[in-house]
């Protein structure tokens, strides 16, 4: 196994249940995919800026300006489970 | 036996002051209804977008230009990817690559002189909803998930629970003077994690460090830090090591918990946000803003002590909270008696806040009113035990002082004429007194003046009437 991506651990933090066979394929898959990209560290890129969005452009703001929420019947409908006023869970155990 | 050293740093969100979440119209209003500000975007639908709100970035900018730190002209938002209910699109905008604001620090007061702790950075990003937990389920509230929050990291120059409280304390002040966050800490404005660890004296390298979670009262954190150094004192003189570990803080219990954590759950796997373009702050704006920065505590302290000539003490009581010493500024350019106001604010209207539990903008007393009241004591229209008297009702009901004492009668008694008259009835019916004080008992003379001050229902001016009786004594050869 090359060492340039994990699927079955990249599956697991992704919450996508894999199975042995699927793990395998998307293993090969994505290392193909891994390892091409990583020709690009064969370049001299010193002086390349990182590319941090795919566009040019900058600043695109809103103004903070209130602008109205959704009705709170139709957004709990929407929800698994509910209350009156709250999207209802399982009882959680608080996490790190 | 070996020494210890301390090692305490914080993270701090913090709250803006938007009208509007971070990324959606939202209102961040708090205190709605659960679940009544919210929509696609901070619930996360799919195909929702997210559109930055200019104002957020603008507040965590002169936060930063506030507390020292460079800005970045060339700022990025990242993804920080997790599963958890309080945030349903299962990432949180959050800026790690390039922050807003980098360095910068806070003063703080010590026993060995100030000193600067110091900034690591402070990025923008937003909060996540809340969950309530009851007896056999959770809820979740998502008013709150979307709310500009700004992330203010302290590098570990802290080195005990005192000095913690310092930076927060200063901390919070200098935000609350460049308007960018109430920092109401009931209404979870500003929410701290705090790393800590300790080491032997002469060791180089930090100790293995516990992170105790989103604590949002000072008391809390104070106690979390002393149980903290406590705990990992006492391991680490057995010769045990310490876990690197989060660590929950129980106020009831009064002790840290270690908390469950997942293997792996801190591989976020960030990567750059696809949905939000960069943010480039144009230096000529930049400077514009620092241009008009509000004045710091320590600068504002400074200026009230030269501008009205009150003492050090008082210029430090009245800027602790920056809407008392605006109060005290109108106040004193209405009434010119600086001092004397000064007073009146740091003992009679100090009282009432904390016994109210009010703050001076929740509270009916305005700066025209208490400066109306101080006027009226100056001038000899009322006499002091009177205005006090008179102070809870402007407080409470916003009444003016000199409306009161013309309707109630309550100017004070300063004719001569009427006040000799009181005075030759009191020493007719106290002889005694009278005669004590020709013996040489000079303290009657301070009951004979009560006695006036009480035929006069209050309204004497006592001054003038302790003038009268010492003149009169003087006249009976006393």
């Amino acid at each position: 196994m090359s060492q340039s991506i994990d699927v079955a651990y990249v599956s697991e933090l992704a919450r996508i249940a894999l199975t042995d066979d699927e793990t395998k394929l998307f293993q090969g898959q994505l290392e193909t995919i891994v390892d091409y990209v990583e020709k690009i560290n064969g370049l001299d890129l010193d002086n390349i800026k990182p590319t941090m969005h795919g566009q040019v452009s900058t600043n695109f703001f809103r103004d903070d300006v209130v602008s109205p929420s959704l009705d709170r019947e139709a957004v709990l409908d929407n929800a698994p489970a509910r209350t009156d006023s709250e999207f209802k869970l399982p009882k959680i155990v608080e996490d790190a | 036996m070996s020494k210890y050293l301390i090692t305490i740093g914080l993270e701090t969100h913090v709250h803006l002051k938007t009208h509007t979440k971070m990324f959606c119209g939202c209102a961040t209003e708090f205190g709605s209804e659960a679940n009544t500000h919210v929509c696609p975007v901070c619930l996360g639908y799919p195909g929702a977008l997210p559109v930055m709100n200019g104002e957020a970035i603008k507040q965590c900018v002169i936060a930063g230009l506030m507390l020292g730190c460079e800005i970045n002209h060339y700022s990025t938002f990242d993804r920080k990817n997790y599963f958890y209910p309080d945030m349903c699109k299962d990432y949180q905008i959050t800026q790690m690559e390039k922050p807003l604001c980098i360095g910068g620090g806070v003063t703080i007061d010590t026993p060995e002189g100030s000193r600067r702790v110091r900034i690591h950075h402070i990025h923008q990003e937003e909060d996540a909803g809340k969950i309530i937990h009851y007896a056999r389920h959770s809820g979740v509230d998502f008013n709150r998930c979307g709310t500009p929050l700004m992330e203010i990291v302290s590098e570990p120059d802290l080195s005990s629970p005192d000095e913690a409280m310092a930076y927060l304390h200063n901390l919070r002040q200098i935000l609350v003077y460049a308007g960018v966050s109430e920092c109401n800490l009931e209404e979870g404005n500003m929410r701290s994690d705090v790393n800590i660890s300790v080491r032997p004296e002469g060791q180089e390298e930090l100790g293995i460090r516990a992170e105790i979670k989103n604590m949002n009262t000072f008391k809390g954190i104070y106690a979390a830090l002393e149980y903290e150094i406590e705990r990992q004192l006492y391991i680490v003189k057995k010769g045990g090591t310490i876990t690197q570990e989060t660590r929950r803080w129980d106020a009831d219990l009064g002790e840290t918990q270690s908390m469950r954590t997942k293997e792996n759950a801190h591989d976020y796997r960030y990567f750059p946000e696809p949905d939000l373009v960069p943010v480039t702050l144009d230096k000529e704006m930049v400077e514009q803003w620092r241009a008009a920065l509000p004045e710091l505590p320590a600068a504002r302290r400074e200026r009230m002590v030269k501008e009205y000539g009150i003492p050090e003490y008082d210029a430090g009581v009245l800027a602790d909270e920056k809407p008392n010493a605006d109060f005290f500024e109108i106040a004193a350019k209405l009434c010119g008696e600086f001092k004397t106001l000064s007073n009146w604010f740091m003992t009679d209207v100090m009282c009432l806040l904390s016994e109210s539990g009010k703050t001076i903008t929740q509270c009916s007393l305005t700066p025209k009113s208490l400066a109306e009241l101080v006027t009226l004591v100056k001038k000899g229209v009322i006499n002091g035990p009177t205005a006090k008297e008179l102070l809870p009702e402007l407080f409470n009901d916003g009444l003016m002082p000199a409306k009161m004492v013309e309707e109630r009668g309550l100017a004070q008694v300063s004719d001569s004429g009427a006040l000799e008259s009181f005075m030759n009835e009191v020493f007719e019916a106290n002889e005694k007194s009278v005669a004590d004080y020709l013996a040489g008992k000079k303290a009657a003379a301070g009951y004979l003046t009560g006695q006036v001050m009480k035929l006069s229902r209050g309204k004497a001016d006592p001054k003038l009437v302790n003038k009268m009786i010492a003149e009169k004594f003087a006249g009976m050869g006393g």
